[in-house]
């Protein structure tokens, strides 16, 4: 290819390329003009969207097809300065930063004094977190129902030890303490001779109406929903499954605890009511729960 | 016009000779360059979005009933944080196109800085020098995420709540301080009233203010240092090969900004994200059935979902079983990511400084071991929808779950053998 045509082939180029940032430019302001007849007109989110994507897009594509068409691209080369100093400039630097500590260095009692004072001063800071949250053992162990707490459903009516179909499963507060987060309680109806509960909780379930705490005790999501013919409470969050009639105990999933019981018994009305609290602290692990 | 800013800033400032100097500075052309250009054009995005929003969005968890135009939830008690965000969808003109460009902003930023760190490592761009750029660009993808969890936390609506719920669960399975921990972070036992402006808080203040201090660091150390240059003929340690800044890589850069934004404003547009409409307002006693985080914390999703029924009895105190993979894994993973280039020099003994990258093919154990690690992540994110998997298959999350549990193990190292025998293949092809 001689001279000649290289400079041809170039005027080529760069006319076409004045050409297509041109376009592209009219493009932006298109798009410029329909986002605001858009945002002052309809404010339909689609049209103001890809209104204002062409335009930002034209500007875009202007300025690229200008710097590949129309600017210098040759390839250019240069030299790497070494990243580090000599060694000389180096040594005179630790010199100078260094001579200054070694001087407070030797008085020993000013040493100490810096520990003591950095020391004081990092209790004082840290400390200061306490005023961000409360002591969390008494909330985390707060009893949830006591004794003789009527169950009501979310509606606030009570719960008659026929109410439910067996096989069926409801959420359940403490009365006048609809929608709290640490008692919402699933009530379950099973056949009472299918319950193998353990023996200290055998009076625990009358007329099989069995409940246990909805929280999961694997991240804290509610337990949402109830397998009627598998008798299993499923987590939405990560598909830990309970099984209903061996007291909750996990089956499969992630969770490692079974839900908390609630001991039920029937007042006088025949309404189902706490007999005490859970068996353990309902929601997820924690250090301290155990003891 | 120019001339007079020029003469007025050097007059004060002595800059011309720096400035010169700065227009002169070589910036290699390649692809994969760019994919930490788009994390940082869409930070800038955030910040602007993000700006807006801050002028509609109420960070409170204070009662209100709704009344306006999405008709669904009229009357339907909620908290002001949440009604604001309705507010911002439905009344406020463009409130609607700034969040979802906003929230896609967010996905497609942390997108970029995985693909940067997968490139850099890939390359192994990590070394002397550059690993303290490595380090800063491991706190500033932590930092990224955090405060996207904290951004599609702050609406308060039934998903957000969920997601805090089991952060807060995370938190307080920490052995020892875990409850005292939990209770500092979030104020109390999850739902609080304080949560929603702390989170708010770190959200829009402390933590961009720490990513921008850090991509500073970050852009002026890579200036200082000059970029790497891809293995070619007349690439050496001593030069850098490029266009210069001034004019070409200046307009390719800016231009790359406005397409960036652009297709986060056409996605932004056309494609729904977190209609936190139909998610309804959190209650305690609602969760959404197949709720999943933003897709960056689908890896810790599926570490919860995998991880067996596991608690450790201590004497008589106990570490519960999200504790291993909520807790243990991320630190494991983060820890890991920092110490690698290190543990790279301590293994392979190469101290020298490095400008001229590698290929893939060309450190075949490296290669192996970085597709392990995506093979890992890859089933673990991929746990983090076993039940969608499980609706879309028709077979049961149990069975999916244990084809997981095993793949985890057997991907990486399947995807390790694979990747190191294409590379000796590739190595014996260009030796040829």
């Amino acid at each position: 290819m001689t001279g000649d045509q290289q400079g041809n082939n170039r005027e080529a180029s760069e006319g076409s390329g004045s050409f297509l940032v041109t376009a592209a430019f009219l493009i932006a302001v298109a798009g410029g003009i329909a986002f605001l007849y858009a945002y002052w007109t309809s404010a339909n989110n689609l049209f103001l969207g890809v209104a204002l994507a062409v335009m930002l897009g034209g500007v875009g594509c202007g300025l690229v097809i200008w710097a590949h068409r129309l600017m210098e691209n040759e390839e250019v080369t240069g030299p790497r300065e070494p990243l580090e100093s000599s060694i000389e400039e180096r040594e005179l630097l630790l010199e100078d930063f260094l001579g200054g500590e070694q001087r407070i260095g030797r008085r020993r009692l000013l040493g100490w004094m810096v520990v003591a004072v950095t020391s004081t001063l990092a209790a004082a800071f840290v400390s200061v977190l306490r005023s961000f949250g409360q002591a969390p053992t008494p909330v985390l162990k707060k009893a949830a129902w006591k004794r003789g707490d009527r169950l009501v459903t979310a509606e606030g009516k009570p719960v008659s030890v026929d109410a439910l179909d067996l096989g069926s499963a409801i959420a359940v507060f403490p009365e006048n303490r609809v929608g709290s987060l640490a008692a919402q309680t699933l009530l379950i109806r099973v056949k009472a001779d299918l319950l193998r509960l353990p023996k200290e909780r055998e009076n625990w379930a009358p007329n099989g109406n069995v409940a246990f705490s909805r929280i999961c005790t694997h991240a804290g999501c509610p337990i949402g929903l109830y397998e009627t013919r598998e008798h299993l409470l499923l987590c939405p969050c990560h598909q830990s499954t309970f099984n209903v009639l061996a007291a909750a105990a996990p089956t499969s999933g992630p969770a490692a605890r079974a839900l908390p019981q609630l001991p039920l018994y029937v007042d006088d009305q025949k309404n189902l009511r706490a007999a005490g609290d859970f068996s353990e602290p309902p929601g997820p692990g924690f250090w301290n729960l155990p003891s | 016009m120019i001339r007079r800013i020029v003469r007025g800033l050097d007059s004060r400032l002595r800059l011309a000779a720096l400035m010169r100097h700065s227009l002169d500075h070589i910036f290699p052309d390649h692809w994969s360059f760019m994919l930490g250009e788009i994390a940082l054009y869409c930070f800038i995005v955030l910040v602007i979005t993000g700006v807006f929003l801050m002028m509609f969005f109420n960070a409170s968890a204070a009662a209100v009933t709704y009344h306006g135009p999405y008709k669904a939830l009229e009357g339907v008690s909620m908290s002001a944080a949440y009604r604001s965000v309705l507010d911002l969808s439905f009344k406020v003109r463009l409130g609607l196109l700034m969040r979802q460009i906003h929230h896609w902003a967010a996905l497609v930023f942390i997108a970029a800085i995985v693909a940067h760190m997968f490139r850099v490592f890939f390359t192994a761009a990590y070394r002397r020098p550059r690993d303290i750029n490595w380090v800063i660009g491991v706190t500033l993808l932590i930092l990224a995420m955090a405060n996207g969890f904290f951004g599609y936390s702050v609406p308060d609506d039934v998903l957000s709540g969920t997601g805090v719920r089991v952060a807060y669960s995370i938190v307080l399975s920490i052995p020892v301080i875990g409850p005292w921990l939990a209770f500092i972070v979030f104020g109390g036992r999850v739902p609080t009233e304080v949560m929603i402006p702390r989170m708010y808080g770190l959200h829009v203040f402390v933590l961009p203010a720490i990513i921008l201090a850090l991509l500073i660091s970050h852009l002026a150390i890579i200036w200082r240092q000059l970029h790497t240059n891809y293995p070619g003929r007349g690439r050496s340690d001593r030069t850098i090969v490029g266009s210069r800044l001034w004019p070409t890589y200046a307009a390719k850069a800016i231009g790359l900004f406005f397409l960036v934004f652009a297709v986060l404003a056409a996605l932004g547009g056309s494609v729904e994200i977190n209609p936190v409409w139909i998610y309804g307002p959190y209650k305690p006693a609602d969760a959404l059935p197949a709720a999943q985080p933003d897709w960056y914390l689908g890896w810790a999703e599926g570490g919860l979902r995998l991880f067996p029924s596991f608690n450790l009895h201590i004497w008589n105190r106990l570490v519960p079983e999200v504790f291993f993979p909520g807790v243990l894994l991320p630190l494991l993973l983060f820890a890991l990511l920092y110490v690698y280039p290190f543990i790279d020099r301590w293994v392979t003994g190469d101290h020298e400084q490095h400008h001229v990258l590698l290929l893939p093919y060309q450190q075949p154990l490296r290669t192996a071991l970085g597709c392990a690690a995506l093979a890992f992540m890859s089933v673990i994110f991929v746990a983090g929808s076993d039940d969608v998997i499980a609706v879309v298959t028709g077979r049961s999350v149990v069975a999916i779950r244990t084809a997981l549990r095993v793949a985890v193990f057997i991907a990486p190292v399947v995807a390790a053998l694979v990747a190191w025998v294409t590379c000796k293949l590739l190595n014996i092809r260009h030796a040829d």
